[in-house]
């Protein structure tokens, strides 16, 4: 029963960690770029949750429900003025600059809210729930609703809307797109601002659930890595059930042979997939 | 004298390294069909690249309807009214036979809102001129085959509102059966009013569609004239310079 539970809350944490890694794969799917900044711009939410929201009094959820618009806005601005001008040189300038981001929201992060571990105090972080003889965190429950909630969303509006439709054509093709009347530039200022907004999703879940630094954002960016390449680049399902795998792996790990060999076996299952399918567990089928 | 629709004036551009195109003139009237031949590297798609926005051009000008073009991205030469059929196709992959035609038509619908001019192309119509693709409109633009994927291509064109048709190898790797059904289509459009420039590989098909034609060679025009004045042996010639 305990293995059980272990198992079923590291499927929980995987909706955590799936939404950790939906913008990484947003932003490599439609722009081929890999974002370092990802994990720092969750990071940057929490921060923006824990130090600036919630101390004016502001309840909350309804705090939680501003950090995305602010993102969004944020991943937009980002890719408008700092991104875009790398794109089209060759994979190393958008590399560089997105690191040379990630490196200034560190130490921004640093200078403002100090190095202190942050948390969003709350009644949910302690809850409890009893499943079927089984006790999960309750916070845990509340992220994975809220991933899977943000999968939904982002299915449906890729799937079902023109924005989503051209966001596609354009990751298939920017040249043929721009025939068709698209303009690539917006299209890759969409796919940054949803991706920075799902970060801002990942930041409210990050702060509700455990602590927090000004280096966190390495650690998130690592979850984001490991679970789009091991879900298959460019999907966003892949992506959510390499969240659930990793989390599961991990969990696993700690409670097999102890919670320093939590990291090393997610690694490992990650590195076993990669092995046996390198294309990921859903790549994507078009060619 | 009426303008032409296309006029395209001492353009040159280059692919790469190479200048693929060297001082390029001709004109469209609204309503006709100008072929453009020549042999491979002979500089088509360059020039249709140019035309259309894709490649910018080293110098010369491109204008169409009265306003020039050159410097215009190719987003918005679309909505100007240009719409290029690429060679190879380039259907979108990932998205659906129906998906690949809406992105055109979403485009476009954006871009019209407000607008009363009813649409003259919707996906009905394409899947009248084409009921092939009616039949596949759900299958992945990669799954269908090489005539479908030219279908779609033109039917994708169209529900972009162009006035002017631009096609690169209208019929190159298909079958006779296929390349029959598609000038069919093409004429149906023509007989609408739609102005063609078109690349076609068979020189015959070539001069019998078209009003005018342009015979390139390494870049420059060797040849260039209303297409039944010329002998076939004439345009060969030129073909092969």
């Amino acid at each position: 029963m305990q293995l059980f539970e272990t198992l079923f809350n590291g499927f929980l944490l995987g909706g955590l960690y799936g939404v950790i890694g939906l913008g990484l794969s947003i932003t490599f799917g439609t722009m081929r770029v890999v974002q370092l900044a990802h994990g720092d711009l969750i990071v940057l939410a929490a921060y923006f949750l824990v130090t600036v929201l919630v101390p004016t009094g502001i309840p909350v959820l309804l705090a939680a429900a501003m950090v995305v618009p602010a993102l969004f806005a944020v991943g937009w601005g980002l890719q408008r003025f700092v991104i875009q001008p790398s794109l089209g040189r060759g994979v190393l300038p958008p590399l560089i600059v997105t690191f040379g981001i990630s490196t200034v929201l560190q130490n921004v992060l640093l200078l403002q809210a100090t190095a202190d571990a942050r948390t969003l105090h709350s009644s949910l972080a302690s809850a409890g729930v009893h499943i079927g003889g089984i006790t999960v965190a309750a916070v845990r429950l509340v992220d994975f609703a809220v991933a899977l909630l943000c999968l939904g969303l982002l299915l449906l509006l890729l799937g079902r809307t023109a924005l989503g439709r051209a966001l596609r054509a354009t990751s298939d093709d920017p040249d043929t797109a721009r025939l068709m009347g698209i303009n690539p530039r917006r299209m890759y200022a969409a796919a940054a601002a949803i991706a920075a907004a799902t970060g801002g999703v990942a930041g409210v879940l990050l702060a509700a659930t455990s602590t927090f630094y000004p280096a966190t954002g390495s650690e998130m960016l690592l979850i984001a890595f490991e679970v789009v390449v091991v879900g298959g680049l460019g999907s966003l399902t892949g992506t959510f059930l390499g969240g659930i795998l990793l989390a599961m792996s991990q969990l696993l790990g700690a409670r097999l042979f102890g919670p320093s060999y939590a990291l090393v076996t997610g690694h490992l299952v990650v590195l076993v997939v990669l092995v046996f399918r390198p294309e990921g567990l859903l790549p994507r089928t078009a060619p | 004298m009426a303008e032409p629709l296309l006029r395209v004036d001492g353009l040159t551009a280059r692919y790469g390294q190479l200048q693929a195109v060297r001082g390029v003139s001709f004109e469209v009237d609204a309503g006709a069909a100008l072929a453009v031949i020549g042999e491979n590297g002979a500089g088509k798609t360059t020039l249709f690249h140019s035309i259309c926005g894709l490649h910018g051009a080293a110098s010369g000008a491109v204008v169409f309807d009265g306003e020039p073009l050159r410097g215009v991205p190719a987003h918005a030469i679309v909505r100007r009214g240009i719409a290029l059929v690429p060679e190879g196709r380039r259907i979108f992959p990932s998205l659906s036979v129906d998906e690949n035609l809406r992105v055109a038509e979403d485009q476009h619908a954006r871009d019209r809102r407000g607008s009363a001019r009813p649409r003259r192309w919707t996906r009905d119509r394409v899947y009248e001129l084409f009921p092939d693709l009616r039949a596949a409109a759900r299958r992945g633009g990669h799954q269908i085959s090489g005539g479908q994927q030219q279908m779609l291509a033109i039917g994708r064109a169209l529900l972009s509102e162009p006035r002017l048709l631009v096609l690169d190898e209208v019929s190159l790797g298909l079958s006779p059966a296929v390349v029959k059904i598609l000038y069919q289509a093409l004429t149906a459009i023509r007989a609408e009013g739609m102005t063609l420039v078109f690349v076609e590989q068979d020189v015959r098909k070539s001069m019998a569609f078209s009003d005018h034609l342009v015979c390139l060679h390494k870049g420059t025009v060797r040849l260039a004239g209303r297409s039944q004045a010329q002998s076939l042996d004439e345009v060969r010639r030129a073909y092969f310079g």
